[in-house]
């Protein structure tokens, strides 16, 4: 197979533009199971060959799904670094999976939604993955992959116990339920921090952009499941979409309420988050993402007329490290590549007017109060 | 106040959560609070560092003490307390004593409830039904009832022949 897993990829452009239910504030919505070879040892302790051995009886099967028709698929010791990181950015890899070699594979479909990784932390960790909040879909289309392998392949099972998983953490089902939640509003009003404090007490983890040990870059935050056993897979992504919806409840008060309470602070917030993005000669991928965040919320609210947000949500994508290097010819250094994307920014905000205080309001209301 | 997770520094960092209705309290030196995010709210879940360092105290209780390896991978109870992971499926049952507490701590169960691959239940249906069929047998043939008796012995035979004829091993603690 000769194409790139550059060629393969949705064109970010495209990729922004797909829609789904609440997408204002969940970006995105995925299923993963976690599953391994009853004969094997697990990827950590393994040896290479046990590796290799599990490797080529999972690709075969999981390349043999009718979902896998038409995909990519390859061992992570083919990929160079720059398209691992693209992996990582467009949030189909884990970073622990980029950071494998030999003995570890990806299988991706046509659409980017079904992305399975073989010999992770377990020998399969298949993934659904879906725009705007649909966790029950997700779940209901990875469960029917789940039971086509099922059929041919020997999964470490106990009646007890369930899933048997390297991690104990993800033993039962092997299930991990998330969405990726856009969340300025909380974030601006100083709530955040109780919101995730609520979070937790009820047994969902709250992360950054990256999964585990990130930050919360852009005001983006990953809600999931922590418990695994004892609950079934329908349990808990009801549960889930519960604490979601609430979430979504409490995110949209927070922007009304600083639109009428704070209206100032707020497009404060906006209009200099456009002014730095629209204007500047030299700007790292951390403070594009917490500007462009502010962008989005603006767009949002409608004080960008006529802006799509997916022209955000494009330049969420292609501002970030390997996707800013992917069009340029030479290797750039970090500091060169801040250039790049202040020259890259500007060049797609030019025809962006700044903020206006309301679509019928015109210019002249974003004078920031000083305090 | 020595550091929860270095175990070496001062702590000077104190965090206290409800985590399920109990309170979970967590102290921690300037350096393994920076390590684990403390300082950044917005990355940090103290659910996680609870279950990391529960799984690292729990790893220690085990009656069969950290001699103990599994005879598949080789896997020792020291290995699992570094890595918090297990070495192979069977691991599970080498180390099921140590673990118990642990997932009693880290999940709403310690039973699974979701899902069972579709040949597994199959399976123990047919296990099942073979046992009562059996039952049904021993019973007939005591009342001299060999009529019964005969038909029941048919059906066990070929619910043996079915079961035996599905390709699957089945799994241990069912």
């Amino acid at each position: 197979m000769s194409t790139t897993i550059h060629d393969f990829l949705i064109p970010a452009g495209e990729a922004a533009k797909r829609t789904g239910p609440a997408d204002k504030i969940v970006l995105s919505s995925r299923v993963r199971l976690a599953r391994n070879l009853r004969q094997f040892p697990f990827p950590g302790t393994g040896k290479k060959g046990d590796r290799l051995k599990v490797l080529d009886v999972l690709r075969p099967a999981v390349e043999g799904l009718p979902q896998m028709a038409e995909r990519f698929s390859d061992t992570l010791e083919n990929l160079s670094p720059m398209d691992k990181q693209i992996l990582v950015e467009r949030h189909l890899v884990s970073r622990e999976h980029a950071a494998k070699g030999a003995g570890s594979g990806l299988v991706l479909n046509r659409e980017e939604t079904l992305c399975v990784m073989i010999n992770e932390e377990d020998h399969l960790r298949m993934q659904s993955l879906r725009p705007g909040l649909q966790l029950r879909e997700a779940w209901h289309s990875l469960d029917k992959v789940d039971s086509a392998l099922e059929g041919t392949l020997d999964f470490a099972f106990s009646f007890d116990l369930g899933y048997l998983t390297a991690c104990p953490t993800n033993l039962g089902t092997g299930i991990r339920v998330s969405a990726m939640l856009h969340l300025p509003g909380l974030v601006l009003s100083e709530q955040i921090n109780q919101i995730i404090q609520a979070v937790n007490k009820l047994g969902l983890a709250v992360r950054g952009l990256y999964g585990e040990g990130t930050e919360a870059l852009g005001n983006v935050f990953q809600v999931s499941n922590q418990m695994t056993l004892g609950e079934t897979e329908g349990d808990i992504v009801e549960r889930i979409n519960k604490v979601l919806a609430q979430l979504i409840d409490h995110e949209e008060n927070a922007r009304g309420s600083l639109l009428e309470k704070k209206p100032s602070m707020l497009f404060n917030h906006i209009g200099r988050a456009y002014g730095i993005v629209a204007n500047a000669h030299c700007i790292s991928s951390k403070e594009t993402m917490n500007l462009l965040s502010l962008m989005r919320l603006g767009v949002d609210m409608g004080l960008f007329p006529g802006v799509q947000r997916s022209l955000v949500d494009e330049l969420f994508i292609t501002t970030q490290p390997a996707h800013l290097q992917l069009g340029l010819s030479e290797k750039l250094s970090a500091e060169e590549r801040d250039l790049a994307r202040a020259d890259m920014l500007r060049e797609r905000l030019k025809l962006v007017q700044r903020p206006t205080r309301s679509a019928s309001n015109g210019g002249g209301a974003e004078k920031a109060s000083k305090t | 106040m020595l550091c929860n997770v270095c175990k070496e520094n001062e702590a000077t960092v104190h965090l206290t959560q409800m985590i399920e209705g109990k309170i979970k309290k967590v102290d921690l030196c300037e350096t393994c609070s920076k390590s684990k995010g403390v300082d950044d709210p917005t990355g940090f879940s103290l659910a996680d560092l609870l279950l990391g360092l529960s799984a690292a105290q729990e790893a220690e209780l085990p009656t069969a003490g950290p001699g103990l390896a599994c005879p598949q991978c080789g896997h020792t109870q020291a290995d699992f307390k570094k890595s918090g992971r297990l070495g192979c499926p069977r691991c599970y049952e080498v180390f099921r004593e140590g673990l118990e507490g642990l997932l009693k701590s880290m999940h709403k169960g310690t039973k699974h409830v979701g899902k069972v691959p579709l040949m597994l239940q199959e399976n123990r249906t047919m296990k099942e039904r073979l046992k009562s069929l059996q039952g049904k047998l021993e019973a007939a043939v005591s009342r001299e009832d060999f009529e019964s008796a005969a038909i029941l012995r048919d059906e066990i035979k070929q619910t043996h022949d079915r079961l035996e004829s599905t390709p699957v091993t089945q799994p241990e603690g069912s």
